[in-house]
């Protein structure tokens, strides 16, 4: 199996530099560089040109990529020149709100979800399960945005139960106390969280009522039957589990999911993440951060996968990678 | 008759569709002996399958209806509750599937899944439950049981997926073994193999076995006696040699009529004209046959079939049978 | 000469592996085969899953790739065809499928099912197309009338008498039947097993008929060929083969077919008994090492039809 997984990680090399190339290309076409729009108009056009060649914006287009990839490679994925600080910087503070968010929002999705599909497979055709099916009819019509607002609307404006935006009171911070500071950091996650985990929960619920209705007709379940296995021994042992085992395979699709599902969430919440940066980003044209965003949620979405396939050998034992 | 093992009377069962139930089996009644290999044999749709899963009442409940009797130890099976149904299920009468992939859990290792019916019919400890899983294997032929045991089931091949589905069929020494087309998804050499297998151990239980099939050569193999069905009912029963040498239902002749046999050379096989009606389609009144018999005189079948006894213990649906003129016709 | 005319022919299937997915193995698939189909004849390939046959159909019809060996219709090497002699070749070599529902497109009427294979090699108008759809129909016991319907009204026998009518819209000198009988009812399979013997009188036809079954391929075939481990184990005469069966799988396969005699239970019992101790005793007698199947011999000097696969 580990020669799988190297081979999946080489594949990935060539994979990243044609991405990487595209994005390069796209910024290149986007008209202006990093220094225009930045330039004082009093300053005569030599010292412009003397800083366009120092910066090396003058260097040929292969030049400039080869100098990013091979910076991107060590870590450096080069200098914003919105925030005048390195990007890795940035993206790293906003990282980490990223991945608490992405954990909680993917702890209450399964939280939701598991029960909720389990329930509809198993009552299938009851008003539980036609209830159930409305709600992810809803969930799949409403776009993030639209529900998100809502969301505000309802929890932070009209009842105030939760803060409206932001990942921690400023107040707090300065009294310094880690508990509270903690508690603070996962109230203001709460909002988000949820409205990610409400949005993130529909292919799990179809994917799992569809599993159990599948498994309770199969074949190995009337054959637990007439064993005269009781209905919910049955239940238990040969129909959830066994429809269990995609849904857990599935688990970093949905890691995926809901990392980019973060950028508008955090755009609509406010929240100081990867996805709020993005957008930023792209609105001041900081084409260094943005190339960076790319190239860092493609390596993610192509690690998912990988990690995908590895939990379903753990799991399933029908399926062995070579 | 002390010598009944289970007496099924009167069954029909039906399916709903759209609202409406259709008599999959339609008034089907026959005992079975102790120790014996009683087999019922039809083409797709004649509702032999729907018949097999009745008796302990496997169909889903929600859209299937069973009436009629299942008598069985003194009760009407049909009457039990399911925790009282899951009392016979398995321990007294069990059942061996078509597709021994489909049958096993791909999860489940065989060893356990065998040891699942002694787990609610028996008080046996661990150590003994898997002593008797692992004497099981090795009684259904399995070179190396405690391999097998700690198998799943897709490593195993065809023929042996098929031993393991009969040893948790063989659990817990079954009185009635229903086989439900048990070979037809293996290669013949296989095929062979699982009926010796299963001939063997039906004379060392002395326990009977139902097979289901559409094959008249397994049946020539492996049965007593036999059930002809078509369209929902039973066209003739009689004991296997009566039947194979003494054919009397135009369905049965025809049927055997049409096999291309390695023993005999034919130029043109007997086909039967037009094809098998579908459950919604299904003729209910008078002989279900007679849509496919024009050479035979209308006025020969009954209004109202009913069975007779031709010679002792063989018995035809409808007057049909009379007419012994056959065409031998290819073609619809 | 032949119609056709198989010369060791080869299919491996690479296993891929290591790092790089280099191919380190091969499954061989089918491993060095001759045989001959002659102008109206059915020859029959028999075999139990895995034994090659279907791979055998699908070489025949450029289906999948060779890994050597050479294939000759009508005395030419159509292993070498290329453009229009290959589209020659496609027209005259046709095939039946086993799967009766997945082979008909099912959002197409019968009509355009069976004047596909004409329309990609003849230009026909309308009405002539339309006729000959009709013939072909009656051909196989259909009234005209089904042109217009739709495959899902069909029943499994009718649907493979639709298949067979397609392949022989052509005019075809060989069909290739991949076990076309094996998906249908008893009753059902004789219909459509009287209207292939039909259509092979009615246009001279030639048929390789693959299938598992020992019944049906003695009732259609005069010349048989086993396929055991990707090779043959024994090709003869219909009598050859079931009165004077020579190699140990293919007494065994005519040994394992349940009788419909009742009387012959024990007996057969016996002799099934009989041959697999023989089988287990004496297979050194009949596989090299390893498990590998001889190649064929003549057995026997006055008899040119019966070849086995003995040392």
């Amino acid at each position: 199996m580990w020669k799988t997984v190297l081979r999946r990680i080489l594949i990935l090399i060539p994979q990243l530099i044609v991405i990487s190339f595209g994005v390069f290309l796209l910024s290149h076409l986007m008209p202006g560089d990093a220094l225009s729009g930045r330039i004082d108009p009093s300053l005569d056009a030599a010292a412009i040109e003397a800083q366009r060649e120092r910066l090396g914006l003058n260097n040929p287009w292969y030049v400039r990529y080869i100098d990013w990839f091979g910076g991107m490679l060590t870590g450096d994925f080069g200098q914003s020149f919105i925030h005048r600080r390195p990007v890795t910087e940035i993206i790293g503070e906003r990282a980490v709100n990223t991945f608490w968010l992405a954990i909680v929002t993917l702890i209450l999705t399964y939280l939701i979800a598991i029960p909720l599909g389990v329930l509809a497979g198993r009552y299938k055709g009851a008003v539980l399960d036609k209830s159930i099916l409305i709600y992810t009819f809803i969930a799949l019509s409403l776009p993030t945005l639209v529900l998100s607002i809502l969301m505000i609307l309802l929890f932070a404006f009209n009842l105030g139960w939760f803060p409206s935006g932001g990942s921690v009171s400023a107040l707090i911070i300065s009294e310094g106390n880690t508990l509270v500071i903690l508690m603070n950091r996962i109230y203001h996650m709460i909002l988000p969280a949820v409205t990610g985990a409400l949005l993130g929960t529909i292919g799990i619920i179809f994917m799992l009522r569809a599993n159990i209705i599948d498994r309770t007709y199969s074949e190995y379940v009337l054959m637990a039957r007439s064993k005269g296995v009781p209905s919910k021994v049955i239940f238990n042992k040969h129909i959830l589990r066994n429809s269990l085992i995609p849904a857990a395979s599935g688990f970093s699709l949905v890691l995926v999911f809901q990392l980019t599902g973060a950028l508008f969430i955090e755009m609509m919440f406010q929240y100081p993440g990867m996805g709020q940066l993005f957008f930023s980003s792209i609105l001041m044209r900081d084409s260094a951060v943005i190339n960076a965003l790319i190239i860092i949620f493609s390596v993610i979405a192509a690690g998912g996968m990988l990690l995908s396939d590895i939990i379903l050998t753990i799991v399933d034992p029908r399926i062995r990678i070579k | 008759m002390d010598d009944i093992l289970l007496s099924i009377n009167n069954l029909r069962t039906s399916f709903r569709i759209d609202g409406q139930y259709y008599a999959a089996v339609d008034g089907v009644s026959i005992d079975i002996m102790h120790n014996e290999v009683f087999a019922i044999v039809g083409e797709s749709g004649c509702g032999k399958s729907a018949l097999s899963l009745s008796i302990t009442k496997l169909h889903n409940m929600n859209y299937t209806r069973i009436e009629g009797e299942v008598n069985f130890n003194g009760q009407n099976l049909l009457d039990l509750n399911e925790s009282k149904l899951n009392k016979v299920r398995g321990k007294d009468i069990s059942v061996i599937f078509q597709d021994p992939l489909t049958a096993l859990n791909p999860v489940i290792r065989v060893g356990p899944q065998i040891e699942e019916s002694l787990t609610y019919h028996t008080n046996m400890n661990k150590k003994e439950k898997r002593d008797r899983a692992i004497k099981l294997l090795s009684e259904v032929g399995m070179v190396n049981p405690e391999l097998t045991y700690a198998s799943f089931p897709h490593e195993l091949s065809g023929g042996m997926r098929q031993r393991a589905t009969i040893a948790v069929s063989l659990a817990c020494s079954p009185k009635l073994i229903i086989a439900d087309e048990p070979t037809t998804a293996l290669d013949v050499t296989i095929q062979a193999q699982i009926l010796d297998l299963l001939r063997k151990l039906q004379k060392e239980t002395q326990s009977s076995i139902i097979l289901i099939t559409h094959d008249l050569g397994v049946v020539a193999e492996m049965a007593d006696r036999v059930a002809v069905m078509y369209a929902g009912q039973i066209v003739e029963l009689a004991s296997a040699n009566d039947l194979f040498k003494n054919p009397q239902h135009p369905y049965t002749r025809s049927l055997l009529a049409s096999i291309p046999n390695v023993g005999e050379d034919l130029h043109r096989l007997n086909a039967i004209k037009g094809i098998v009606p579908t459950l919604m389609y299904m003729p209910r009144e008078g002989c279900r046959f007679s849509h496919r018999t024009p050479w035979i005189d209308g006025s020969m079948h009954e209004e109202n079939p009913d069975y007779h006894e031709v010679r002792p213990n063989h018995f035809v649906f409808c007057t049909c049978y009379k007419d012994f003129y056959f065409e031998n016709e290819g073609g619809a | 000469m032949a119609l056709l005319e198989v010369k060791d022919l080869k299919v491996y299937f690479p296993i891929r592996g290591g790092i790089m997915g280099r191919i380190v193995g091969h499954v061989k698939a089918v491993d060095g085969i001759s045989f001959s189909v002659n102008e109206g004849q059915t020859v029959g390939l028999v075999g139990e899953s895995g034994s090659g046959k279907s791979t055998t159909g699908k070489a025949i019809l450029g289906l999948v790739p060779l890994a050597g060996g050479s294939i000759y219709f009508n005395g030419e090497d159509i292993t070498r065809y290329i453009g229009k002699n290959r589209s020659a070749y496609r027209k005259s070599v046709q095939m039946i499928f086993q799967d009766v529902h997945s082979s008909l497109n099912a959002k197409k009427r019968v009509l355009d099912i069976i004047a596909e294979p004409i329309r990609n090699f003849e230009k026909l108008t309308k009405e002539e197309e339309r006729k000959r759809v009709d013939e072909l129909l009656s051909i196989v016991g259909m009234s005209p009338e089904n042109a217009l319907k739709y495959p899902h009204e069909f029943s499994g026998g009718q649907r493979q008498r639709i298949g067979v009518a397609r392949a022989i819209a052509l005019k075809p000198k060989l069909i290739v039947a991949d076990e076309p009988v094996s998906a249908l009812d008893l009753s059902i399979q004789a219909q459509v097993l009287n209207y292939m013997k039909d259509v092979q009188e009615e246009l001279g036809l030639s048929y390789l008929f693959i299938s598992h079954d020992l019944g049906v391929v003695k009732h259609m075939c005069e010349t048989l060929i086993i396929m055991h481990s990707s090779r043959f184990v024994e090709v003869g005469s219909r009598e050859d083969i079931y009165q004077n069966p020579c190699h140990i799988y293919t007494r065994r396969l005519i040994a394992s077919i349940p009788s419909t005699n009742p009387d012959l239970k024990e007996a057969n019992e016996a002799h099934r008994n009989a041959i697999n101790e023989e089988y287990k005793n004496q297979y050194n007698k009949y596989y090299a090492e390893g498990g590998s199947v001889y190649d064929l011999r003549l057995l026997n000097e006055n008899n040119n039809t019966h070849f086995v696969a003995m040392p």
